[in-house]
């Protein structure tokens, strides 16, 4: 019998779409290898536990999150502290999210789960650029677990690969690699610098930080983040009240 | 076990927020101040980290031009002003760094 070429097979689509998914993130795949090894590489150092950090990587899935969590434990930081240190790096997550709110809501419950655990920065980029360019979503979630998976399987891969390395090479930690991760973070950091309340944000919490630097638990860190956001926000909406009343004027 | 406390709470928070939105399917709208606020979180946090870790790299305050962290995060904003791309940001800047220690020993 002839297959009914007006409802061509699912399974293809599904599968078509997953792997267009994984193709699509596969740069940003490529950009997050050597992340996933840095973190392997530097969670003994930091006194996090091989299996601590493998297991880090397959339940938390939040590559920040992880690397300033290992940076907070080599400082001596309560769990606490991470906790929430890791609960206000992530907040961006929740812009992501309220972006792909008219995109989810006809899903059912079980695939949204699914979605909330994989929103990383590289699957976001990636399913946002195909919800740009292509305009039949139909399927689409299959696209964004094909981007996920491809980037998690990826994450956890290199995250045992740095794990090992580390242990072959234990003097890997004197080769000034915890360098890796602030230099990782300037080159996060200044692509946002583009305008005044920005810059404000940062100096403010870079001067914060220092000034605060003795408190217990790396909680200056918090105070630092928290007196940045507030500056930034104050700036801007200084500087649209400004331009809205120049407008005014003329 | 601590790591254990550690990694279920860690999950927990990145997890919630992840997950808030998906949950309630859009039925709750920002204010536009909270949107602009979220702009700001990832480069407050990121530098309240970075600049302590340059300038107290080994437990003192370190401010000299033979600071090679400080040298090299300096270096590596300039690559990242110039290039706009994180892999040569973080090659350019931990080369700088390497050429620094055990090129001239800092």
């Amino acid at each position: 019998m002839k297959s009914n070429s007006s409802n061509p097979d699912l399974g293809i689509i599904k599968r078509k779409e997953m792997l267009d998914g994984a193709k699509a993130t596969l740069p940003l795949i490529i950009g997050a290898i050597p992340f996933g090894i840095i973190f392997g590489t530097l969670a003994g150092p930091s006194g996090l536990s091989a299996w601590g950090a493998l297991a880090m990587s397959v339940i938390v899935f939040a590559g920040s999150a992880q690397f300033i969590s290992l940076g907070l434990l080599a400082a001596g930081a309560a769990i606490p502290v991470i906790i929430a240190t890791t609960f206000v790096v992530n907040l961006r997550h929740i812009l992501y999210a309220a972006n792909l709110v008219p995109k989810v809501r006809h899903l059912p419950h079980r695939w949204r789960l699914m979605m909330a655990f994989g929103l990383t920065d590289e699957t976001f980029a990636a399913v946002s650029n195909r919800f740009l360019l292509q305009a039949n979503t139909t399927h689409a979630h299959w696209f964004y677990l094909g981007s996920w998976l491809a980037m998690y399987s990826n994450w956890v891969f290199c995250t045992g690969l740095g794990i090992a390395l580390g242990e072959i090479f234990p003097d890997m930690t004197h080769w000034g690699l915890d360098f890796a991760m602030s230099v990782t973070f300037i080159g996060m950091v200044v692509p946002y610098l583009k305008s005044k309340p920005m810059w404000g944000a940062v100096i403010v919490s870079a001067a914060i930080a220092m000034a605060t630097v003795g408190l217990p638990h790396k909680l200056g860190l918090m105070v630092a983040a928290l007196c940045g956001i507030s500056t930034g926000l104050s700036l801007h909406l200084l500087l649209k009240q400004r331009a809205a009343q120049e407008s005014l004027h003329e | 076990m601590n790591e254990a406390t550690l990694i279920f709470g860690m999950f927990l928070v990145t997890f919630s927020v992840r997950y808030i939105l998906f949950a309630v399917a859009g039925k709750v709208r920002f204010p536009p101040w909270l949107t602009t606020g979220l702009n700001f979180v990832p480069p407050a946090v990121l530098t309240a980290i970075i600049v302590p870790a340059l300038l107290i790299p080994q437990g003192e305050l370190w401010v000299r031009v033979d600071n090679p962290w400080l040298l090299a995060g300096i270096f590596a904003a300039l690559v990242s002003f110039w290039r706009r791309d994180l892999l040569t940001t973080i090659v350019a800047g931990m080369l700088f760094f390497m050429i620094l220690r055990f090129g001239f020993n800092l």
